[in-house]
């Protein structure tokens, strides 16, 4: 950081009154840097170089063995026009997104809104509802799923569906409902932000006229859309990242018949079991540019849907 | 607040608030099903795992549980278990001190670039791990560390989960800085005003960070599986992956002994700490 000491010319004008300012200003500047030394190390180390770095190999064939070979596109016209397989995650990981996300916010927000007038049970509830979204990350509950949903489990027995587990047209579904029922996180943020809803506004609604369905889509939906926006964008994300109910529940393989093959279970197949290291490079590189875009599409429509309490105010 | 003063006579609206307390209850019995049904296949004998539709097995089978303790692959439940342990302790402690130290930075320090390094910061929580997986595990293959826990550890040393750190800076703001300022007069400097005052008041927050990381670590299944291939080596997550391609039901007794034996650490700490645990999430919209 030796350009410090040199300052901006047009920041000399207010020198006068900004001088003292910053003097403290460099002061503290030095225990900062010792404060956030690990993070630094880790961003540049562990997330900026590793960046650049799969960007680079996603350009090359590596093995992890032998040196580097430069293939220019080739990954990813290998990707994008001669992988069936690659084409079959994509849309097995959309279909995914498509029913987990939207079904575990529904519920979510559907036993929030439940929760939210109780006076007694409230908080035996909120943990009872929560504790799926701490166990069902393991890999213990992703084997009772797998046999729950199994040829002869217990949904099948209820249903008399022969276990989706087996059958490609059912087995990611097993992978959703897993997601589904970890509703409780989302739903704990809903309860938060129901909450912080001052009751005058329902008392004026009610004044004017409103019904409960009214006052729900005048009221509730507007105050609560920052935190729905919130959990779609948070949930989201997470989704196109799922891995280990897939990996369980598809035998490691992503079966039957590839129809539990999500993204990153073919991103680990090619990259950790194959050794194509640059393919599986190319492909986190998609990852990264499509959750980025489906993120900004989320931001740039959440302008006309998300309202700020605060814009008011402008 | 009209709301409160409901008169006596009118009793029967209570139907309502029962009818609800119905619904909710008759919703936890189904979400809660599958971990009834995973205690209850644990102590299941092998005959009765698939054939029998009744959930409570007709006597308990005690000796899933001691093949269970005897471990996968030739290795012993304590050896995996204490594996798990020290993953998770490595990760708890390197991610409180780490996350903690950056946090203080951002949330109570001035610095060149502090605006944009907090925006990177903020911008990693949405990066998708695999975006710098490969790459991490070509340098710590280079460094001969795979097939090491320091994969597993290192990484959290370097606050690279900005999740907590967001969480604690968001923390530190709510502390009033007069208390720091005292102590600045008093003689102290940004680093003993950070241990002796903020991080003291901090301990909520850093509490927070240690139960979350601990309960992701020990979940925590991709990772482990890239880095770790000596059986000697696994975690108690990692043994259970030898489960999946089987499908033979003889195995099962034991291996969901195996599954609740890997799932009680999470329990415990949930039972423990659940107020806490809702609250973190709550305040911080963090994924459980």
């Amino acid at each position: 950081m030796t350009t410090t000491d040199i300052p901006a010319p047009a920041a000399r004008k207010p020198a006068a009154t900004a001088a003292p300012k910053r003097r403290l200003k460099r002061e503290s500047q030095g225990p900062a840097w010792v404060f956030l030394s690990p993070w630094v190390l880790g961003a540049i180390v562990l997330t900026l170089l590793p960046m650049a770095v799969s960007l680079y190999l996603s350009f090359t064939d590596y093995d992890l063995f032998s040196p580097p070979r430069w293939v220019g596109l080739r990954n990813y016209v290998q990707m994008f026009t001669e992988d069936p397989r690659y084409w079959r995650s994509v849309l097995t990981t959309l279909t995914y997104v498509v029913i987990a996300v939207p079904l575990q916010l529904a519920l979510a927000l559907v036993v929030a809104l439940a929760l939210k007038p109780m006076r007694r049970g409230k908080g035996f509830y909120r943990s009872a509802f929560y504790a799926p979204s701490l166990l069902g990350a393991s890999m213990s509950i992703a084997l009772v799923w797998r046999a729950v949903f199994n040829d002869g489990g217990t949904v099948d027995n209820l249903l008399g569906t022969g276990g989706w587990v087996n059958k490609p047209g059912w087995a990611l579904l097993a992978v959703a409902l897993l997601t589904v029922w970890q509703f409780g996180a989302p739903m704990v943020i809903f309860l938060a932000g129901l909450q912080q809803i001052p009751g005058e506004l329902y008392e004026a609604a009610a004044v004017d006229g409103a019904g409960k369905w009214r006052q729900f889509l005048s009221v509730t939906v507007p105050m609560l859309s920052p935190v729905l926006f919130f959990n779609l964008v948070l949930q989201t994300i997470q989704a196109f990242q799922v891995f280990t109910p897939a990996f369980a529940i598809g035998a490691g393989k992503g079966g039957p018949a590839d129809s539990t093959l999500v993204y990153t279970l073919y991103l680990y197949d090619r990259g950790f079991v194959a050794s194509h290291m640059g393919y599986a490079s190319a492909m986190a590189w998609v990852l990264l540019i499509v959750i980025g875009g489906v993120t900004a599409v989320l931001f740039r429509t959440s302008r006309s849907w998300v309202f700020y309490a605060s814009e008011g105010d402008r | 607040m009209t709301t409160t003063t409901t008169p006596v006579v009118r009793k029967p609206v209570a139907w309502g608030r029962i009818a609800l307390h119905v619904g909710c209850l008759a919703a936890l019995l189904v979400m809660l099903y599958p971990l009834a049904w995973l205690l209850a296949t644990s102590l299941k004998p092998a005959d009765e795992v698939i054939a029998s539709l009744d959930l409570l097995p007709s006597r308990l089978e005690w000796s899933n549980y001691s093949t269970a303790l005897d471990g996968v692959n030739d290795v012993s439940i304590w050896r995996l278990l204490s594996n798990s342990l020290l993953i998770a302790g490595g990760a708890v402690l390197g991610n409180v001190i780490s996350c903690s130290l950056a946090a203080y930075a951002f949330a109570r320090l001035r610095f060149r670039f502090r605006g944009p390094l907090f925006a990177f910061m903020i911008a990693t929580i949405m990066l998708p791990h695999h975006a710098v997986l490969i790459p991490q595990y070509i340098i710590f293959n280079q460094l001969g560390l795979v097939n090491t826990y320091w994969p597993l550890i290192l990484p959290k040393f370097l606050a690279t989960e900005a999740f907590f750190v967001f969480l604690i800076v968001q923390f530190m703001r709510g502390l009033p800085r007069e208390l720091e300022e005292a102590a600045r007069i008093d003689g102290c400097g940004p680093f003993r005003s950070f241990f002796k005052v903020v991080l003291p008041l901090t301990r909520p927050a850093l509490i927070t960070t240690a139960i979350f990381t601990f309960i992701w670590t020990w979940n925590d299944f991709f990772t482990q599986l890239i880095y770790l291939f000596d059986p000697d080596k696994f975690t108690l997550t990692l043994a259970l992956r030898s489960f999946v391609d089987a499908s033979s039901t003889s195995a099962f007794g034991p291996m969901f002994a195996m599954s609740v034996i890997a799932l009680l650490p999470i329990v415990l700490f949930f039972l423990a700490f659940q107020r806490l645990l809702v609250e973190g999430m709550a305040s911080s919209g963090l994924k459980g």
